[in-house]
């Protein structure tokens, strides 16, 4: 589990987060919506200690995170996997490399161990015998796969996605939704996905925080947010026509 | 100066929370072919045509019957080892492993590389930078000592070929009055040389911000900086040392 209290962040004199609290759970699918530029990247970023809050707490399992206390960052960096906006693959790396990339700097496994783990999670993001192409062979939705494979081989306990399906077409989209969910429920992760996306927030939105010019204005669930009277909210949740018509 | 204080800071975060020794010497090496191996070809060109015009020039400018030939290779010699070897192949440095280097390190930044080296909890800067540190102080002086020696190769052949001196005479100059303390001083040179670009294009990179745009920003300022930087050091050692 997750917690967060009155996270404030500035750059210079513009306020970009405002106070903002939380929990997000074990083994759900956490996810933070709002629309473009209200902070949830930066929120994110906060919470896996990219960017240090102005005020503010992040406790991971009820182990605060901050620059003080360099063992337990240390610690609890190892333990955080992360999907980023754009896969972010060492592009002089192959696939193989890439995913055993944390096994290399953070563990003592041998070799083979270190390989059989590889293929083990490249199995679970459905994708087998790439090992060997390089990132810029592969397609978008296929990045993806590979990042969020990197993510989770090191066991990780915590998985941050951030906008995991952004460019891909609505198939492959929901493939990678699912694929999070399953492997949430499967790896008993906590895992928070910054997306605007309704489709994910139908879908896999477990508990939903909902951000608006950076301050957190609603949270729910995925049922609840169908019945909300809150306008920001409604504006955002049936915002296009297919919404409307659900409705 | 608020760019130099925090390329200091850079400089320092270097060397906090290292890796395994074991990793550094893999990436070293491979850092290091790619600095030297990748350079010799560019360096090897620059040096012998630099001998070449450089031993047609002095004659060119020393004819007289007061002057032995003699001078012209003992001109040669001094030149080379003292300014152009160092200095000419440091601005080549600058401009094919420099902006190598900006641009690399740029491009991971912007496509968060190097977020996703911070978030598994590396020191992204020491991870990265550090090794082409390394490579670069032991690549660079190999390359001035290959440079020197085809430079003063491509003096002997020019001269010759071109009959303003000959062989005899031009090894005669080679040996005349050696100082032999121009040897360290060239690699006091070298070693200055290449920390500066190594230090001064990783910087560069590793701040980049925005995208492929500032990329390209970040390796042309890697290479107007290092060489500024190289002709401010250049005076500062020939003052010092001289
Ligand atoms: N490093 C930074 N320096 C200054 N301002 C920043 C920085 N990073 C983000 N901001 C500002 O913070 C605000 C929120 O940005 P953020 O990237 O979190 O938006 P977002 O909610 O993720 O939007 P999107 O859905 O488009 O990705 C923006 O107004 C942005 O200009
Ligand atoms: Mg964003």
């Amino acid at each position: 589990m997750i917690e967060i209290e009155n996270i404030s962040k500035s750059f210079q004199d513009k306020k970009v987060l405002h106070s903002i609290s939380g929990k997000f759970e074990k083994g759900k699918t956490n996810l933070i919506i709002g629309a473009s530029g209200t902070g949830k990247s930066v929120l994110l970023k906060c919470l896996v200690g990219l960017l240090n809050p102005d005020k503010g707490s992040v406790l991971f399992d009820g182990r605060p995170f901050t620059e003080s206390d360099k063992s337990t960052t240390t610690q609890i960096r190892r333990e955080i996997g992360m999907l980023f906006q754009g896969s972010a693959l060492f592009d002089s790396k192959n696939v193989e490399e890439n995913i055993k990339f944390p096994l290399d700097m953070l563990t003592e496994l041998t070799e083979n161990e270190k390989i059989e783990k590889v293929n083990h999670c490249l199995n679970l993001v459905g994708l087998d015998k790439i090992n060997f192409k390089m990132p810029s062979e592969l397609s978008g939705g296929m990045k993806k796969r590979v990042g969020i494979a990197r993510a989770i081989v090191n066991d990780s306990k915590y998985l941050f996605c951030d906008e995991p399906n952004s460019g891909l077409d609505p198939l492959t989209a929901i493939k990678i939704d699912d694929l999070i969910l399953e492997l949430t429920q499967k790896l008993d992760t906590t895992t928070i996905v910054v997306t605007h996306d309704m489709n994910s927030v139908i879908e896999i939105g477990e508990y939903i925080m909902f951000l608006h010019n950076g301050k957190k204005i609603w949270e729910g669930n995925n049922k609840e947010i169908l019945k909300t009277k809150i306008k920001e909210l409604n504006d955002f949740v049936f915002s296009n026509k297919l919404m409307k018509k659900i409705r | 100066m608020k760019n130099f204080g925090k390329y200091i800071l850079f400089l320092v975060s270097l060397l906090e929370r290292r890796e395994k020794l074991k990793t550094y010497i893999n990436l070293t090496i491979n850092e290091s072919i790619k600095i030297g191996y990748d350079s010799l070809f560019i360096v090897s060109i620059v040096s012998i045509f630099m001998g070449a015009v450089t031993t047609i020039q002095t004659a060119f400018n020393l004819v007289g019957p007061l002057i032995p030939n003699y001078v012209i290779s003992l001109v040669v010699r001094d030149m080379t080892l003292l300014e152009l070897s160092p200095t000419i192949i440091a601005i080549v440095f600058a401009g094919k492993v420099g902006s190598n280097i900006a641009g690399e390190l740029g491009t991971m930044r912007i496509t968060e590389q190097i977020d996703a080296l911070e978030v598994m909890g590396i020191n992204s800067s020491s991870y990265l930078v550090l090794p082409k540190i390394i490579a670069a102080l032991l690549m660079f002086p190999i390359l001035v000592i290959i440079s020197a020696t085809l430079a003063i190769f491509g003096g002997y052949t020019a001269g010759v070929l071109t009959d303003v001196i000959t062989g005899q005479e031009y090894i005669y100059g080679l040996r005349y009055e050696f100082n032999p303390f121009n040897i360290p001083f060239a690699m006091v040179k070298s070693y200055v040389f290449a920390f500066i670009v190594a230090s001064i294009s990783s910087f560069q990179g590793y701040y980049t911000s925005g995208g492929a745009l500032e990329v390209g920003k970040s390796s042309t300022n890697a290479v107007t900086n290092s060489c500024i930087a190289i002709l401010v050091a250049d005076y500062v050692l020939a003052q010092i040392l001289l």
